[in-house]
C-alpha cells in the first residue's frame, strides 16, 4: 500500500470537479472565468462548499487518528468521547450570555470547553481497569450522553433547541457560503500540525512506558493531542454541525490497511476522510436532486456499508 | 555505575521498598532475584524513572535522575517494563526504529537506520519486519520490544522480566546476547529475573530483595547459597555446580 | 467457574428476597402517588383513566427495557452491551420505516394498529434471531469486533431510515422524525393491552427459562461443557429480547437521546447487578424489572407534577443514569 497517498489523491480531484460542477444553478466551471454569474454562483457557493467538506473530512479523520493513539483504543471517535458535546455546551453558553461575541470568541470557548471535556475523559479512563478495553468506548458514550443532557436542558431552558440540533445531530453543507466557513481553515491547519508531531503520537501510542523510555515527554504530547482534537471538533461542529462516524471509521480503515506509522498514516488519512465525506455529500445533493439528503445521514449509511466490509474481510496476514 | 541511596516507595500506604542503598556496578550484568513481591521489578522501573522517585536519591554514572531531562536519559539508559497488551498495529520494523528516535528525534539519518537493521536481523525478526505487531505472537512481539531496546544502543540497559512469552532457545540467545554486550561492547544491564537458574548461569552481580530490603548482594558464588536462597525464598533448595557456576536445584 | 456453579447450585438468598420485595413495596407506593396525588374533584374518571393508561405504559415499557438488556447481556457474556447499542430499536425504526416505504403513508394507518404491531413484532424477532444469532451465537472471540459492528448495524439501520423517508418524500420527513421520539404522553390507548399481555409472556418465559440462562451467562465454552444446548438457547433468549424491545419501542418510541446509547437500559443493568449482588437470573430478571419501572415512574412524576416539565425526564434519565454508570465504571463494578 505505498501507493495509498497517491490512490486517495487521484480520488480526489474528480470528486471535487464533481462537487464544483453540481447544484440546483446550472453552470459549466469551464467557461465560469468568462462569465460574470455562474464565477459569483462558483466563488461563493460551489468553490466554498467544496473546500468546507474537503477540511471537515480531512480534519475530523486526523482527529480521530490522533484520539485513537492518544487513548490506545479502536473504538473512539472525536464524536464519541464527548468533545463535541463538549464544544457546544461552550457555544451554547456564549451563545446565551453574549450572543453579540463575534465568532472568533465563540470559536475560541467552544474549543476550550471541548478541550476540558476531553480531557475529563481522558482522565476517566486512567481509572479504569487497564484490560478492559471496550470500558474506554463505552465510558466515551456515557460522557457524551452526560454532557449532551446538559446541553438539551440548557437548550429547552433558554428555547435554543434548533440551534443544538445542527449542532449535535447531522453536519451538513447546504448552509455553507463564503464568510461563513473561513473557520474551517484553523482545523485544517491543527490537522497539518498534528503531523509535525506523528512519531511523538506512534510512540506515545504504544504506551506510557515505552515512550518515558525512549525519553518522550508524554504529558507535552498528550495535551498537543488534545488540543488539536479539541479545536477541529470546536471549528466543525460551530461551523457545519458534528458529522458523526468520519472520524471513527476512516482511521480505522487506513490503519487496518497501512498501520499506525503515524508519519506516513496521518496524511492518508486526512486524504481519505476529505474524500469519502465529498463522496457522500455528492450523493446527497444528486441522489434526489434538487433536494439535498444531509450527509451525516448519507455517511451513517455509506459508511457503515464499507466498514462492515472491511471489518469481515480477512486479514492481510494469517 | 548506579548509586542507590535512601530509596524508599509506597503504594497506597503500603511500603514496598524500603531504605535501599546500594551500587550497580558499571560493565557487569546485574540481576535482581527474589520472591514475588519484593520489590524488584519496582526497584528496576525507579531506575529507569518509569515510576516518580518518592523518597531517596538515584544517580546513573555522573546523572542524578531527578535532576536530569527524560530525553538525555534516553540516551545514556534503555528501559523496557513488562509488556501488556498493546493494540497499535506498527510494523516491527517501525517498533524497532523508534529505538533510534532519542538520538534522531524524527529525522533518520544512515547509521540509525542500519542500526534498526542489525536489531531486528539480531533477534531473528527480519523475515517478520514488514508484519503488524497485533499480527505476531507473544514471544515475537516481545523480541521486537528487545531489539527496540537494544536499538536504542545506551551505555545502561535495564530489563523487567525480558525472558516473559520466550522459549528456551530464545531465552538462552537473549542472555547470551546480553553478556556478550557486557564483555565486548562494555555496556552495562540490569535484568529482572524470574528464573534463579538464568542469573546463576549469566549474572556477574546479583541483588537479592525480599520484603522490599536488599537481603544479600555480590558474585553468583557468594549469595547463590543453600542457606541464602533458602531464606529468600522461604523454601529448601539444593545448590550444586555446573561448569564452574552455581546450579540450583528444586527437585527433591 | 467453580465460583459461578457454586452460585447456581445455591438457594436463593436472603436479601435478595428482601430486595425484591422492598422494591416492590416502592413501587405500589409510587403508583398509588401517581394515580391519586392532588386528584381534582371534577372530572376524577376521566383523569384516572388518563393516569392509569400512563401508569400501565410505563410499567409494560419498563419491564420490557431492564428484561430485555438483561437477557441480552447474558447472550452476548458481557455486562456493557445494550440491545440498543447493538442496533436493536434502530431496526425497530427502520422496519416501520420500511412498511410505510412500501404501503406510503395513508396506506400504512390505515391498517389496523393491532394486526400491523403483531405483524412487526414477528418480522422482529426473525430478522433479531438471524442477524445478531449469526453475530453472537458463535461466542465469538472479539467481543471488541462484534461490538463495533453492532453500533456500525446500528447507524446503519438509523441512516437508512432517514435516507428512506426522504427519498419517498422530502416533506413528510419531520412527520415521521418527530413519531420517533420518547414520549410517555403519546401513550397508545389500542396497543397497550396487547402489548402488555406480549410484554407480560416474554417476561414468563424468560424467567422459566432462567436456570438456563444462569449457565448461558458463563459464556459458550463453558456452557456447552455443562450440556447446554447454545445455539436453540441463544436464538430463544435473543427471540425474547426482540419481543420485549419490539413492544417498548412501539409503545414510547425508541428510548435514547443521543447516538446509540440507550441509556435507560445501561443504567437499569448497572444498578440491578450493583444491588443484587448474584448472578441468579430468577432474581436478576424481577429486579431488574422494578428498578426499571421505580426509576421511570418516580422521574416522571417529578417531572410532571413537581417540576412542571413534561419533556424532561429523558434528558434527566441520560443525565443522572449516565453519571450512576460512570461511577459504576470507576468503582470497577462494571465488567
Amino acid at each position: 500500500m505505498k501507493y495509498a497517498l497517491g490512490v486517495m489523491i487521484a480520488a480526489l480531484l474528480p470528486l471535487s470537479l464533481a462537487s464544483l460542477m453540481t447544484g440546483a444553478a446550472s453552470i459549466d466551471i469551464f467557461t465560469a472565468p468568462s462569465d460574470p454569474w455562474a464565477l459569483l454562483v462558483l466563488m461563493e457557493s460551489r468553490l466554498p462548499r467544496t473546500l468546507a467538506v474537503l477540511l471537515t473530512g480531512a480534519a475530523l479523520s486526523v482527529a480521530g487518528m490522533l484520539l485513537q493513539a492518544l487513548v490506545r483504543n479502536r473504538f473512539v471517535g472525536p464524536d464519541t468521547v464527548g468533545t463535541s458535546e463538549s464544544a457546544a455546551l461552550g457555544l451554547l453558553a456564549i451563545t446565551f450570555l453574549a450572543p453579540a461575541a463575534p465568532i472568533w470568541i465563540k470559536i475560541a470557548v467552544a474549543a476550550a470547553t471541548g478541550l476540558a471535556g476531553t480531557a475529563l475523559f481522558v482522565a476517566l479512563i486512567r481509572r479504569l481497569p487497564p484490560r478492559e478495553i471496550m470500558l474506554v468506548p463505552i465510558t466515551g458514550i456515557v460522557l457524551s450522553g452526560v454532557i449532551g443532557a446538559v446541553v438539551t436542558w440548557i437548550a429547552w431552558q433558554a428555547d435554543l433547541v434548533q440551534l443544538i440540533t445542527t449542532w449535535l445531530m447531522t453536519g451538513e453543507f447546504s448552509g455553507v457560503v463564503a464568510g461563513r466557513y473561513e473557520v474551517l481553515w484553523i482545523a485544517g491547519a491543527a490537522a497539518a500540525l498534528a503531523w509535525f508531531a506523528a512519531d511523538r503520537f506512534a510512540i506515545l501510542s504504544l504506551g506510557d512506558e515505552v515512550a518515558t523510555g525512549l525519553g518522550l515527554g508524554t504529558r507535552g504530547v498528550m495535551r498537543l493531542g488534545l488540543v488539536v482534537v479539541s479545536l477541529v471538533s470546536a471549528m466543525v461542529v460551530a461551523t457545519v454541525g458534528m458529522i458523526p462516524f468520519i472520524g471513527l471509521v476512516v482511521p480505522n480503515i487506513v490503519s487496518r490497511i497501512m498501520g499506525d506509522n503515524l508519519r506516513q498514516s496521518l496524511p492518508v488519512a486526512a486524504a481519505g476522510g476529505a474524500a469519502l465525506l465529498l463522496f457522500c455529500d455528492l450523493i446527497g445533493r444528486l441522489v434526489r436532486y434538487p433536494f439535498e439528503i444531509p450527509v451525516g445521514t448519507v455517511m451513517g449509511f455509506v459508511g457503515a456499508g464499507i466498514f462492515l466490509f472491511l471489518l469481515y474481510r480477512k486479514p492481510a496476514h494469517v | 555505575m548506579i548509586r542507590l541511596s535512601g530509596v524508599s516507595h509506597q503504594i497506597g500506604g503500603a511500603s514496598i521498598l524500603n531504605d535501599i542503598t546500594a551500587d550497580l556496578p558499571r560493565g557487569r550484568l546485574t540481576a535482581l532475584i527474589g520472591p514475588n513481591g519484593a520489590g524488584k521489578s519496582t526497584l528496576l522501573r525507579l531506575i529507569g524513572r518509569l515510576e516518580p522517585l518518592q523518597t531517596g536519591s538515584i544517580h546513573i554514572d555522573d546523572l542524578d535522575l531527578a535532576r536530569t531531562p527524560s530525553a538525555e536519559i534516553a540516551r545514556r539508559m534503555a528501559v523496557l517494563g513488562q509488556q501488556t497488551v498493546i493494540a497499535s498495529r506498527l510494523r516491527l520494523s517501525d517498533l524497532v526504529a523508534f529505538g533510534r528516535w532519542p538520538h534522531h528525534q524524527g529525522r533518520p539519518r544512515p547509521q540509525d537506520r542500519a542500526i534498526t537493521a542489525d536489531a531486528l536481523e539480531a533477534f531473528g525478526l527480519t523475515p517478520l519486519a514488514h508484519r503488524f505487531l497485533d499480527e505476531v505472537s507473544g514471544g515475537q512481539a516481545q523480541r521486537a520490544y528487545l531489539a527496540m531496546t537494544f536499538a536504542q544502543d545506551t551505555d545502561w540497559l535495564l530489563l523487567d522480566e525480558p525472558l516473559n512469552n520466550l522459549d528456551m532457545s530464545h531465552a538462552r540467545s537473549l542472555m547470551a546476547r546480553l553478556s556478550q554486550l557486557v564483555r565486548a561492547s562494555g555496556k552495562s544491564v540490569v535484568v529482572v529475573l524470574h528464573e534463579v537458574n538464568y542469573a546463576a548461569a549469566w549474572a556477574d552481580h546479583i541483588v537479592a530483595l525480599k520484603d522490599g530490603r536488599i537481603l544479600a548482594e555480590g558474585a553468583p558464588q557468594d549469595v547463590l547459597t543453600e542457606n541464602g536462597l533458602g531464606a529468600l525464598y522461604d523454601t529448601p533448595v539444593m545448590v550444586t555446580q555446573h561448569d564452574g557456576r552455581p546450579l540450583v536445584l528444586h527437585h527433591f | 467457574m467453580s465460583d459461578a456453579a457454586l452460585h447456581i447450585a445455591a438457594r436463593p438468598p436472603l436479601g435478595g428476597l428482601r430486595l425484591l420485595t422492598g422494591l416492590a413495596s416502592l413501587l405500589a407506593v409510587a403508583s398509588a402517588l401517581w394515580l391519586f396525588q392532588g386528584l381534582a374533584d371534577g372530572n376524577r374518571g376521566f383523569i384516572l383513566h388518563l393516569r392509569a393508561l400512563k401508569l400501565g405504559t410505563m410499567l409494560v415499557v419498563a419491564c420490557g427495557i431492564g428484561v430485555s438488556t438483561v437477557l441480552f447481556q447474558t447472550v452476548a457474556a458481557n455486562r456493557v452491551l445494550t440491545p440498543s447499542i447493538m442496533g436493536f430499536d434502530s431496526l425497530y425504526v427502520l422496519l416501520q420505516t420500511s412498511l410505510i416505504a412500501s404501503f406510503g403513508i395513508a396506506g400504512f394507518a390505515a391498517v389496523p394498529v393491532v394486526a400491523k404491531f403483531l405483524a412487526e413484532v414477528a418480522v422482529m424477532c426473525a430478522l433479531a434471531i438471524l442477524l445478531f444469532g449469526s453475530l453472537l451465537g458463535r461466542g465469538s472471540r472479539d467481543i471488541g469486533r462484534t461490538i463495533l459492528t453492532g453500533v456500525i448495524l446500528g447507524v446503519m439501520f438509523r441512516s437508512a431510515s432517514g435516507l428512506m423517508i426522504r427519498l419517498i418524500d422530502p416533506n413528510e420527513f419531520a412527520v415521521v422524525q418527530a413519531s420517533t421520539v420518547v414520549s410517555f404522553t403519546r401513550a397508545n390507548e389500542a396497543l397497550l393491552p396487547v402489548g402488555a399481555l406480549l410484554c407480560g409472556i416474554g417476561v414468563a418465559a424468560a424467567l422459566w427459562l432462567a436456570p438456563r440462562l444462569d449457565v448461558l451467562a458463563l459464556g459458550r465454552d463453558s456452557a456447552v461443557s455443562l450440556g447446554l444446548r447454545h445455539a436453540p438457547m441463544v436464538a430463544a433468549t435473543l427471540g425474547l429480547v426482540a419481543l420485549l424491545i419490539s413492544v417498548s419501542t412501539a409503545l414510547v418510541g425508541p428510548l435514547a437521546v443521543f447516538g446509540p446509547a440507550a441509556f435507560f437500559g445501561l443504567i437499569v443493568t448497572g444498578m440491578t447487578h450493583g444491588l443484587v449482588r448474584s448472578h441468579r437470573h430468577a432474581l436478576l430478571l424481577p429486579a431488574s424489572a422494578l428498578i426499571a419501572a421505580n426509576i421511570l415512574v418516580f422521574g416522571q412524576m417529578l417531572f410532571e407534577r413537581v417540576l412542571h416539565q413534561q419533556t424532561a425526564l429523558s434528558v434527566v434519565i441520560e443525565f443522572a443514569g449516565g453519571l450512576f454508570f460512570l461511577y459504576l465504571l470507576l468503582k470497577g463494578r462494571v465488567r
